[in-house]
């Protein structure tokens, strides 16, 4: 199309052209750009123009109501001293080093189970799927901590029938603090986020479907047991799959906001364990109104997370197997 | 040894057979446990909310819980819904800006999603792939200069900041609808040319009405987005009168374990009901959604 080259070698269009000079092609173009119109605006307006702005503000000190004043490096160089800022970037990591590769692993395994010909598929997958519709609600944050009450709250009490003191097998552990206790937090947390993994499960499901058959036949003839078909077969198939999940669930889990801003009341209480990179980034904003610092803040996410994106692509690049694909891959 | 006398009988590639379809339905029934129970685990918070919402305030409170309430108190849901909290308004607020932004939602990503997937022009390729990157971006990046220009614009305490931007499209449903443009025949912007029709009738007349469905999964996303959002209204609406169900149900948060759970569960309730209805309504094209997006990304 547009790459077409003469016989010269040259290239037909000046590549920097916005329009071709030929007549059809150009009316073509114009009203592309007009059909896009709404998204370019929209990228000025509320991404590119705040991505500037927030770059200038984390340079300053600035609390909306007198304009921002220049600090330099300053908002950089306090939350580098900051513990809590430390403390906030530590608690984000671990929730997403523990949150992600289970999601993933949950996901796989349950879209395995579901791919065995189980009777009534579309309900379960339904049913699974449910939860994932409220997940990140305020609904469910509040549902979750009362569940996760150490006195009164169920999931204590299954532990406690099961391996307390009375129990059925005799341990003597009555369950953890979960949110009150700061080492709980985050595997409280992770339950939460993990409730939610049946959109994963479906995404994983369709991947499974949608590998031949005739490529396990074969690996079945040269004597593969099942466990090699679904490492050597099943998962380099879908290896595309899980990179994306990977990916957009690493990104989602540096979101990670609303459960933390409900149940501990916007402090991150207990000793900041709940914390989260967000919370304490809002905090700062719209709370103490320091939003020169919380910009800065913003810049660093952004910074992380688009390090985090290029590494796993990087490392991904010997172990996913893309099939050739005449679109070039998007 | 006796019991495989019949098996034995048999030339092996059958007996083989026998073996593997066996082997098959045993996976197959341990899979469908393995289900079960997971499900049971999975429904649980639900069916315990449900059940704490119909019980009184003692049988909240008794411990060990009272799994089944002696008679419903239906009469919670009333309770929770008047009052202190107004819940009848805060539904009304929720539902005037999700419609609001999901119709700007559904209507700039459906154009854009055209340009993108059926018009040529030269940079297409490069200027998707920052369609794409967007998606990457974290939100709250964009969120401090988008709040002081709210607040310049004096639209703090309204709906426009919740509403505003949606009309400018977002990525992920761009792409959405993009793989679902892609796959409709060519055929349609050539018979509509030579007609001469431009490409804006085209779309309007031809392509819309085709991608009805693709358009109600879209839109349904974007309306359970916008209907559980808590941040977007958290920093925008600040008086009572503004408030959506998310902040609503947060003010049945009190310390000390003063909180009204039978109610607040009540309440919860009510709030999960339209997007549950709406998924079973729209099941198909919901998880058709997800799994496009999801296996093309």
């Amino acid at each position: 199309m547009a790459t077409q080259t003469l016989p010269s070698g040259k290239k037909k269009e000046s590549s920097w052209a916005l329009l071709p000079s030929n007549k059809l092609a150009r009316r073509e173009a114009i009203w592309f750009w007009v059909f896009i119109s709404p998204w370019v605006i929209g990228f000025l307006v509320f991404t590119l123009y705040p991505i500037l702005a927030s770059a200038y503000y984390s340079l300053t000190v600035y609390n909306i109501s007198s304009p921002p004043r220049w600090a330099g490096f300053d908002n950089y160089v306090s939350l580098w001293k900051d513990r809590v800022f430390w403390k906030s970037l530590q608690v984000t990591s671990y929730f997403t080093l523990l949150s992600v590769p289970l999601g993933i692993v949950l996901g796989i395994a349950l879209a395995v189970l579901l791919n065995q010909k189980v009777p009534g598929v579309g309900v379960f997958r339904t049913l699974y799927y449910l939860p994932s519709l409220m997940a990140g609600s305020v609904a469910v944050a509040l549902l979750f901590s009362w569940l996760l009450n150490p006195q009164f709250g169920v999931i204590n009490l299954f532990i406690r029938n099961l391996v307390g003191t009375n129990g059925l097998i005799p341990l003597g552990w009555n369950g953890p603090r979960w949110l009150q206790d700061p080492n709980w937090v985050i595997p409280a947390y992770t339950m939460m986020s993990l409730w939610g993994f049946g959109s994963t499960m479906l995404i994983y499901l369709s991947a499974l479907q949608g590998v031949p058959t005739a490529l396990y036949e074969a690996a079945e003839i040269d004597g593969a047991n099942r466990i090699q078909r679904f490492f050597r077969v099943t998962i380099p198939m879908i290896s595309p799959v899980i990179l994306f999940t990977f990916i957009t669930g690493v990104i989602g889990a540096f979101q990670q906001f609303t459960q933390a801003y409900v149940i501990s009341n916007g402090d991150g209480s207990p000793a900041y364990a709940s914390m989260f990179y967000n919370l304490y980034l809002f905090l700062n904003a719209f709370r103490r109104y320091r939003l020169g610092m919380a910009s800065a803040q913003a810049w660093i996410l952004m910074v992380i997370v688009l390090l985090l994106t290029v590494a796993m692509f990087w490392v991904s690049r010997r172990y996913v197997y893309y099939e050739s694909d005449e679109e070039g891959g998007i | 040894m006796a019991t495989t006398s019949i098996e034995q009988a048999l030339p092996s590639s059958k007996r083989y057979m026998v073996s593997k379809k066996r082997q098959e339905l045993v996976i197959r029934v341990i899979a469908t446990l393995i289900c079960l129970a997971g499900l049971v685990i999975i429904l649980f918070p639900l069916v315990w909310m449900i059940s704490t919402s119909l019980k009184t305030r003692a049988e909240v409170a008794k411990f060990p819980p009272v799994w089944i309430p002696a008679e419903a108190q239906w009469h919670n849901y009333r309770d929770a819904l008047t009052g202190n909290n107004r819940f009848d308004l805060y539904f009304k607020n929720t539902l005037y800006y999700s419609v609001g932004a999901t119709l700007g939602e559904t209507l700039s990503c459906a154009l854009v999603a055209y340009g993108f997937a059926r018009l040529r022009a030269p940079h297409k390729n490069k200027l998707f792939v920052l369609v794409l990157a967007t998606m990457m971006l974290p939100g709250w990046v964009t969120l401090i200069p988008q709040y002081i220009m709210f607040s310049k614009f004096k639209w703090i305490d309204t709906f426009y900041p919740l509403i505003v931007p949606r009309f400018f499209g977002s990525a992920y449903l761009i792409f959405m609808l993009r793989q679902f443009y892609k796959g409709l025949p060519k055929d349609y912007e050539e018979a509509g040319l030579i007609d001469g029709a431009n490409y804006f009738t085209i779309w309007w007349r031809i392509i819309l009405p085709l991608s009805l469905p693709a358009l109600g999964a879209v839109s349904i996303m974007s309306f359970m987005y916008h209907y559980q959002d808590f941040f977007g209204p958290l920093i925008y609406l600040s008086s009572q009168k503004n408030y959506p169900i998310s902040l609503g149900l947060q003010q049945f948060q009190a310390p000390f374990g003063g909180t009204a759970f039978h109610l607040l569960m009540a309440a919860s309730v009510v709030t999960i009901i339209p997007p549950v209805i709406l998924f079973f309504l729209a099941q198909r094209y919901f998880i058709q959604g997800i799994v496009v997006s999801g296996v093309k990304g």
